[in-house]
């Protein structure tokens, strides 16, 4: 990068003259090359924020259509997202909350702001905070009746959180799909949790069994209840594996949306 | 520097060749070469980042401390890389999501740091972009030759265009597994390296020690 060097003649002069070693010169160069690399790359950044905003928009869209099965290469977005209807859901009450705008509501801002959000003692899912108030999107049958829901969810796995999304057939116990659309894992270990056939393994699994206990697991070895409740672990991410088992167990659990879950099986929503 | 212009851009293509002949920014080139498309974009911005902090760091190179020139130009290199990062995420958002972190990584390729060190350092401004233009496509080159033998014998695919339909989608092909996996550009380059130096045996290396033949009794 050129040094962009303001001063005045006589003290450019100088500098340039200086010997390359000195160090006085040293820490000059140092300093001023590190503050003209910082304002371009923060420009840049700054500069590109609206773009890089709008396709992120665009890809959590596109993830919650393929999570829903229902996207397709070439399809328009915007168009296919219509079917949706998303709806403020109130984790703690399971209840549809109308006190926000939906176009201005940012689920992680509402995570972060105390007022919005609880405190976790008991956190596997390793968020600190959960927010009481989600977007959550339904899509409904031409009868009005719910088809699919799409519910948030994220946690921590190895290095990174995982943000992604959970679709559940009207039952609210069946899994449709789930995949995640954000997150820092290893590449080829960890980051096969975007793996296409690993995603197709939760597909048709259960939650809960039938006495009603939160039997979905993700490990190596199936558990008792059985390979309906079971996904195998992605090998060689153990530790990636066990993240992803805890969020959705989190998830799905009563600090999660099992209010929900109770009303969209009793035929509530 | 008897070279031309010409010379610079044109000799790291393949008689000094990052990759074939130096050996160098082999990692990434094993990472982004299973679809042409990434490949693409990984060779565009390598050649990107290339050419400018070659170029950059040639223009204040009579200024960096001897002290201190290697954090130069990884603090040049870094933010062209930041940059170039930025404008994937911005233009060609599903195509950085692949890319993921060898963009990034960019930063630690052998390549650019060693033209900036070999090159940069001892040249002027406008040869040294031309350099490291050169250098980029000569890596862009392996990867594009790398990525279309796995692409094609490994998916069936060019660009994403079905070439060989697969039994998968009702065709014919059984495609290659294994050219999917990290591990196949291994034998490609290996493969590739042997057929450059089999045409070009100047750039056979000399051999470090010769075994020496049992004496006769």
């Amino acid at each position: 990068m050129p040094e962009a060097n303001n001063e005045p003649k006589g003290f450019l002069g100088k500098f340039l003259a200086m010997p390359a070693d000195s160090p006085v010169k040293t820490v000059i160069v140092a300093v001023t090359l590190c503050l003209v690399a910082s304002m371009a790359v923060s420009s840049v950044a700054v500069s590109l924020r609206d773009l890089q905003e709008v396709n992120k928009l665009r890809d959590r869209q596109i993830n919650i259509l393929q999570v829903a099965g229902v996207y397709e290469a070439g399809t328009d977005v915007t168009e296919a997202f219509q079917a949706f209807e998303p709806r403020i859901l109130n984790v703690d009450t399971g209840e549809f909350s109308e006190d926000f705008d939906l176009a201005t509501f940012d689920d992680r801002a509402v995570a972060d702001d105390p007022a919005t959000s609880t405190s976790l003692d008991d956190d596997p899912a390793g968020i600190g905070r959960r927010g009481n108030f989600v977007t959550v999107y339904l899509l409904r049958n031409e009868d009005g009746s719910v088809d699919k829901v799409v519910l948030p969810i994220h946690g921590y796995g190895l290095w990174s959180t995982l943000y992604g999304f959970i679709a559940l057939e009207e039952n609210g116990n069946d899994i449709f799909g789930l995949q995640f659309y954000e997150h820092g894992e290893t590449p080829g270990l960890g980051a096969e949790v975007d793996n296409p056939r690993w995603k197709a393994l939760w597909s048709g699994k259960r939650l809960r069994t039938d006495e009603g206990e939160l039997a979905i697991t993700v490990a190596k070895n199936a558990p008792p209840a059985g390979a309906d409740y079971y996904v195998d672990g992605l090998s060689g991410a153990t530790l990636t594996s066990n993240g992803v088992d805890n969020l959705v167990r989190f998830w799905m659990g009563d600090t999660g949306y099992e209010p929900f879950l109770e009303r969209l099986k009793a035929g509530d929503v | 520097m008897a070279q031309t212009k010409r010379d610079l851009l044109v000799d790291p293509m393949v008689d000094n060749n990052p990759i074939t002949l130096q050996v160098l920014g082999i990692c990434s080139a094993l990472a982004v070469t299973s679809s042409l498309q990434v490949a693409f974009v990984m060779s565009l911005a390598v050649t990107v980042v290339t050419g400018f902090s070659s170029m950059f760091i040639s223009m204040i190179r009579s200024q960096i401390p001897g002290s201190i020139r290697i954090i130069v130009q990884m603090v040049v290199i870094a933010s062209l890389v930041i940059m170039v990062d930025q404008l994937l995420k911005a233009y060609a958002f599903e195509i950085s999501k692949t890319l993921s972190v060898f963009v990034g990584l960019i930063i630690t390729n052998c390549i650019v740091m060693g033209r900036a060190e070999a090159f940069a350092m001892k040249n002027p401004p406008i040869a040294s972009f031309i350099d490291g233009v050169g250098n980029g496509l000569g890596y862009g080159l392996i990867l594009m030759t790398v990525g279309f033998i796995r692409e094609l014998f490994g998916s069936g695919t060019l660009f994403g265009i079905t070439v060989l339909p697969t039994v998968t989608n009702g065709g014919w092909y059984v495609p290659n597994g294994l050219l999917l996996l990290p591990p196949s550009s291994f034998f490609v380059i290996g493969l590739l390296i042997w057929a450059i130096r089999a045409w070009k045996p100047a750039q056979v290396e000399q051999r470090e020690y010769v075994i020496q033949a049992v004496e006769q009794h």
